[in-house]
Parts: structure tokens; C-alpha cells; sequence
């Protein structure tokens, strides 16, 4: 469903992915695990589209089509949604606004019937409920003064409405307490299906308790240098990262 | 939210100047240049009793001795003041009774700037037609006002001001140039002398008034100055939401209005004033054209407890030099100033508010937000002031700044006076970026950069949005993103 192969991107003139391969079947759901600065959040970016992070090489298919054709709009249209790591403060629009928005714009962009404000709102309720989110919060401006766990709630909200079919879920697990973390894991779990994939980019193996990946894959200095199983996060997390960082000359 | 949607939908589907067709109209002119002959002519065109022509020559005496203001921070040519038509009137019956007796082509105009002056069509309930009360100034005169005989049951009275000068001469006269005296400013001057027609409100006491009052102005003729009065006076006790909405065709050259605005409010009476400015800007990549606003909005808070509002949407003209003010003379009186200003191309706004506290306990709250886009400049310039026996007084001033692009500017020039010691005065001020991240945040999840754009702005902006009537609030928030389309490269 996702194919990115030999993929590299630069930020500004810096090589940050030097060859990146990777296959995410439909239906899977593949961990990206890495120390700091090997390019985890790059990869992010680079897939959803966000200026600045140019692919000087390599290719990325979505669907069959070429993803680093389409600008972030288009890719959002087409079922890419990137959780952020560090989610967006949008001071005086509020997140039912935003959320709505966003979910219309993306239906005009496929051709779709848009959601009316009653059958947006039936669908917000029941989505914030099962986050257990507060619903009067979703009347004040998107992430202004959410504390680091109610934003990242707010982006499971926010990928649970628009339904999208490539998840990326950037650190999502950061600031999370152990409550939190089950509730937002329930959430993305409950997106899992057989017409999406999902990339859950995360620093420690805590999440993916939780959330059980196909695939664990190692990023370390723009590359996947090992595959493997569930087995693979445990592995990692008893024995660090430090056999995958580039030995001193 | 629909207003969300329809500012989007309004990004996609609407051109950059919506409203710079030219009509044609038959029109009379007054012979081009100011003289005190033209004053004359003027005030015969309208009918007038002698001592408002007397009032318009000495104005002209004063204009004649002043000299153009320099110090705002606004560049343009000189304005050649013997090169304009200071009327210019379209041909129709002498003072159309109803609506039907106005020229279909007239009402035409209106139609397509979405102007409703169908008053049968409100009463007759047809959907979706707005019920608020509209006086149609088109050029140099007002061709139909509308709901007069309802407002009149409640004794509201709504006409434009030339007829209230043949109608109500005592009330004009008691109240005209009582808040901008002529000689106040050039403009003002200029105004008092040529000033050719505009609303007159007068709310009786303790009434409330039963509808939005709004004015509309249309600059259509080319070489042609508008120069309008709007006079309001709430009696004690009583309130009223008025609007102001302006556009003019695309025209190269140069179009001059200066209109002046006195607002009295008697003891206990609340006036909100809200203007949505959408005059031509000129071309955005030459700066040629557009039109030069500069308007003297003045209110006084006569009586003790009396309450103005300005709200004012700024997003049209070439240059804008304008600062809707209120003299706080009554105890416990209250001014609120509440502005979005956006430029984009080469525009120019120096816009700001003065507060001026002579009443004990007299508050105010300045919330001015000025967007800049393009090559665009603005200057946020208020003065809040507080005389030495107003005891108790309060002031919260709160100006912000947004930036889009790297080539345009933004200034805040605040000024303070406060001579007596018990004041509270609060400024704050920020300046921001249209942020990347902000930009990209949206644009991940679906909008198009444009859209993306308008959603942020207006969410800059909507503190202010706010202060609005809804159906206008609705009308701003389109324009905004109208205002910047091509905003970001």
C-alpha cells in the first residue's frame, strides 16, 4: 500500500534520509524505532508533504501513486495524516471549526457530499466520548492551552474524524501518562482495518505495548537498518540503539 | 461552522475586487474644482436654509486656510483639488417617494453589491431577505432609504441628512459640527463645506431602536469626491447598531473620499457603530488607483453612562487615515474600539482611535488588530488621554500584529496622556509571523494553503469578528479572506 524505496531528503542543504526502503502492506501496521536525530520525524514530514524537506532521490508510492507529486492538501485528500509530535497551537479558531474545516475540505477535494454542522457534531460527540475527552473543550481554540496529553488526544480526535488510510503517528506517546497513553492506544486501535496502514514512529518500546505492531523497523542515520517482529522493540529496548549508531571512525 | 465553510468557498470562487464594475448611470455633475460658487451650488442642489449655506462657507474659509496633514505614515501624490467633481448625482425624479420610483438601473446596482433595499420583499417575508433598514448613498446623493415609515412609529427617524435639513432643520442644526466642529482637521473642513448627503439617525428617548440602521456607500462617477455626513443622536436611554458598508469601481486614477461621522450620546444612551470598508485598493502589483479614505469618526459621550462602540472591518482603499474616536465626557461613560485593519499590495493604513476621558470613572477598551500582507504598510496610532479631574478612569489597549510575507510593515504608535494619578491604564502589544508551522498544520489536514491562510487570519482577527452583527460578522470574514488572496507566494 506504501512503498518507499532508496528515498532520500535533505532540510535545507542537510541529508537527513539517505536511502530509505520500506513496504507497509494495507492492513499493517509497522513501528519505527530510532535513536535521536536519525530521521524519524523526517520521514514524517517528507510523506505528509511539509516545505522544506525535499526528496533529492528516490520514490514514494501511495496507493500506486506518486505521493511526492502531490502537495499536502492532496496527500491529506488522499488519506495521509500525520499525528504531529509537537502539535500546532491555532489561537481563535476553535477545534470543532477547525476539525470541520478540514474534514470538508477534504471531501470537496474527492468529490464528496460535505458534512452538514448537526451530522459533524453527532459524529464529534461520539468520537470524543470514547477518548474521553471533554466536549466543551472542543470550543476553544484548537491546542491553546491543552495540556501536552489533551493535544495529543486531540489528534487522535482529529485522525478518528478524518479517516484517514495512512496513519503517522510521530512520538505520540510523549507526555502521556500511563492513563492517557491507554486511552489515545485504544483510539488508534480502534482505526486498525484492513484498508489502512499505519506507521507509529516512536523513540521507546512502551507504546507498542499497546499498540502491537506487524513490523518493527530500526532507523538509524537516514537508513532501516534492521527488521523484524514484535520481538525486535524488546530486543532494542533491553540492549539500546547504540549497535546501530555509526561507529567513530 | 458556516461561516467557515462560506469563507472558504468565497476564497475559491470570488475574484479579487468583486466590486469594481463601473455602472452606467446617467449623472449630473457640478462643474469640476471647489470654489466657494461650488459650495453654493451645492447647497441650492439640496435646497437648504440660509444658515447651513453660511455654515458651509465659513467651512470653506477655514479649508482654504489649512494645510493637508503630513504626519501620518502614508505616502501618495498630492491630491489636485481643483480636479474633481464635488457632485455628482445620478439623474432621477426629485426625490423618489418609494421604491419603485427609483431607477431600475440604480436599483440594479445594489442588487448586485447585495444591497437590500426590497423592504416589500421583508415585509412580505420572503425568505432570507435580512430585515434591517438601509439608506442607499450613491456618488454625492442618497437615492433610497429604506423602512422609514416603520422606524417613524417608533419615532426613529432615518433619513438622509439633506432631507432632514428641510425636515428636521432644528435638530441638525443643533447637533451638526457639535463633535467635529468644522475647522477641526482639513478633511473635515473640506467636508463641511462640499459634503453633499449621508444618513441622519435620531433615536428618541428610551427607545430602543427595532433594527439594524445601515448606510451604504457607492462611489460610481470617476473624478468624483464623496464627501458624507452621517450625524447620529441617541436621546437618553435609548440604543442603536448602525452599519456602514462602502465599495467603488476599479478605476487608475485616484478617488477622494473624506467623509465625517458625529455620534451624540445623552445620558444612559448606547450607540454601536460598525463599518465593513471595502473601497477599490488600486492594483495590487502597481499600487495605481484606489481610493484615499480619510474620515473623521468622532463620537461624544455627552451624557453620564452613555456607551459607543466603533467596530470597524478595514480591508479596501489605497491609503486609510482614519481614527473613529470618543470623547468620554459623561460620568461613567464607556468607549470600545474594536478594529481589524488588513493590507495587502501596495495599501496603505494609519488607523487608530482616540479615547479622550473627561468623565469621572469613564472606561474604555481599545482592541485593534492589523493584518499585513504583500507590500502593504500599517500603523496602529491611538492616544488615550486622561484629563486631570477625571478621577477613577480605566483603559485597556490591546494591539496586534500579523505578518504575512517579509516585504510588508507593521507600527504601533500608542499615545498616553494621563494627568491624573487614580488612572488605570493597561497597553499590550504583540507582533507575530504567520507561522510555518501553523501554515503546514492546516495544510496536512486538508486545506489548501489559501484556505489555510484565511482560517488563521480569521482566527486572528476574531475577537473582533465578534463585536459584529452576525449577518455582517459573516460578510467580514469572507472579505478577509478575499483581502489576502495571493497573500503567500
Amino acid at each position: 500500500m506504501l512503498s518507499i524505496s532508496n528515498l532520500h531528503v535533505s532540510v535545507g542543504d542537510k541529508p537527513i534520509l539517505k536511502g530509505l526502503t520500506l513496504d507497509v502492506p494495507a492492513g499493517e501496521v509497522h513501528a519505527i524505532m530510532g535513536p535521536n536525530g536519525a530521521g524519524k520525524s523526517t520521514l514524517g514530514y517528507a510523506l505528509s508533504g511539509r516545505p522544506g524537506y525535499e526528496a533529492t532521490d528516490g520514490a514514494v508510492a501511495w496507493k500506486g501513486e506518486d505521493l511526492l507529486a502531490l502537495e499536502p492538501a492532496e496527500r491529506a485528500a488522499k488519506g495521509v495524516f500525520l499525528s504531529f509530535q509537537y502539535p500546532i497551537e491555532i489561537p481563535g479558531v476553535p477545534a470543532l471549526t477547525f476539525v470541520r474545516t478540514a474534514l470538508n475540505a477534504q471531501k470537496r477535494a474527492r468529490g464528496e457530499d460535505e458534512v452538514s454542522a448537526p451530522a459533524f457534531l453527532k459524529m464529534v460527540k461520539a468520537a470524543s466520548a470514547a477518548l474521553k475527552m471533554d466536549f466543551d473543550m472542543l470550543k476553544r481554540p484548537l491546542n491553546v492551552g491543552f495540556s501536552g496529553g489533551e493535544k495529543k488526544r486531540m489528534e487522535i480526535l482529529q485522525m478518528a474524524l478524518l479517516e484517514p488510510s495512512l496513519l503517522i503517528l510521530d512520538e505520540t506517546d510523549s507526555g502521556l501518562d500511563i492513563d492517557a497513553l491507554r486511552i489515545v492506544a485504544d483510539g488508534v486501535n480502534a482505526l486498525r482495518s484492513p484498508d489502512r496502514a499505519m506507521l507509529v514512529i516512536t523513540h521507546y518500546q512502551r507504546l507498542l505495548d499497546y499498540i502491537k505492531p506487524d513490523r518493527v523497523h530500526v532507523l538509524a542515520a537516514g537508513r532501516i537498518v534492521a527488521s523484524g517482529g514484535p520481538e525486535l522493540a524488546l530486543q532494542l529496548e533491553a540492549e539500546g540503539y547504540d549497535k546501530y549508531l555509526p561507529q567513530a571512525a | 461552522m458556516a461561516a467557515v465553510k462560506e469563507t472558504i468557498e468565497a476564497v475559491a470562487a470570488l475574484e479579487k475586487y468583486e466590486h469594481g464594475f463601473t455602472s452606467d448611470i446617467d449623472t449630473e455633475y457640478a462643474p469640476k474644482g471647489l470654489s466657494a460658487d461650488i459650495v453654493r451650488f451645492i447647497s441650492e442642489k439640496k435646497g437648504e436654509p440660509e444658515w447651513m449655506l453660511e455654515w458651509r462657507l465659513a467651512a470653506y474659509e477655514r479649508w482654504l486656510a489649512m494645510e493637508e496633514p503630513t504626519w501620518a505614515a502614508v505616502k501618495y501624490e498630492p491630491v489636485d483639488y481643483q480636479d474633481l467633481f464635488y457632485y455628482a448625482a445620478p439623474k432621477q425624479k426629485e426625490g423618489p417617494k418609494s421604491l419603485d420610483e427609483v431607477d431600475p438601473e440604480l436599483l440594479a446596482v445594489y442588487e448586485k453589491l447585495g444591497i437590500p433595499l426590497k423592504e416589500q420583499a421583508v415585509l412580505a417575508g420572503v425568505e432570507g431577505a435580512p430585515r434591517y433598514a438601509v439608506d442607499a448613498v450613491f456618488d454625492s446623493v442618497s437615492v433610497v432609504t429604506t423602512f422609514k415609515a416603520e422606524l417613524a412609529k417608533v419615532g426613529v427617524i432615518f433619513m438622509p441628512i439633506s432631507e432632514a435639513l428641510r425636515e428636521h432643520p432644528e435638530l441638525v442644526r443643533k447637533y451638526l459640527g457639535s463633535v467635529v466642529p468644522v475647522s477641526d482637521n482639513y478633511f473635515a473642513a473640506l467636508n463641511s463645506a462640499v459634503f453633499s448627503d449621508g444618513s441622519f439617525v435620531y433615536i428618541p428617548p428610551g427607545v430602543r431602536c427595532p433594527m439594524e440602521l445601515s448606510t451604504y456607500f457607492r462611489i460610481n462617477a470617476s473624478n468624483t469626491g464623496q464627501f458624507e455626513r452621517t450625524l447620529i443622536i441617541a436621546d437618553k436611554g435609548s440604543y442603536v447598531s448602525y452599519l456602514e458598508g462602502c465599495t467603488a469601481p476599479m478605476r487608475d486614477e485616484n478617488q477622494l473620499h473624506a467623509a465625517v461621522v458625529e455620534i451624540v450620546a445623552l445620558d444612559d444612551a448606547e450607540v454601536k457603530y460598525s463599518t465593513v470598508q471595502n473601497w477599490y485598493p488600486g492594483d495590487p502589483a502597481t499600487g495605481k488607483g484606489g481610493i484615499y479614505n480619510f474620515v473623521t469618526k468622532r463620537a461624544d459621550c455627552r451624557g453620564d453612562r452613555s456607551k459607543v462602540s466603533w467596530t470597524q472591518v478595514e480591508t479596501g482603499s489605497a491609503i486609510t487615515w482614519k481614527y473613529p474616536s470618543c470623547i468620554l465626557k459623561g460620568e461613567e461613560s464607556s468607549g470600545e474600539f474594536y478594529s481589524i485593519a488588513i493590507t495587502n499590495g501596495r495599501q496603505q493604513a494609519d488607523t487608530g482611535t482616540k479615547m479622550i476621558h473627561l468623565g469621572k470613572n469613564s472606561r474604555s477598551r481599545i482592541i485593534a488588530k492589523a493584518v499585513s500582507a504583500g507590500k502593504s504598510d500599517s500603523t496602529y496610532r491611538g492616544l488615550v488621554s486622561v484629563h486631570p479631574k477625571a478621577t477613577g478612569v480605566r483603559n485597556f489597549t490591546q494591539c496586534d500584529s500579523l505578518l504575512i510575507g517579509k516585504e510588508c510593515g507593521s507600527h504601533t504608535v500608542p499615545y498616553i496622556e494621563a494627568r491624573n494619578g487614580s488612572a488605570q491604564l493597561e497597553h499590550e502589544a504583540t507582533t507575530t509571523r504567520l507561522s510555518d508551522d501553523q501554515l503546514f498544520y492546516a495544510q496536512q489536514r486538508g486545506l489548501s494553503q489559501e484556505e489555510a491562510v484565511a482560517l488563521l487570519v480569521n482566527g486572528f482577527v476574531r475577537d473582533v469578528l465578534q463585536e459584529l452583527p452576525m449577518e455582517f460578522a459573516v460578510e467580514a470574514q469572507k472579505l478577509v479572506a478575499i483581502s489576502l488572496e495571493g497573500s503567500v507566494g
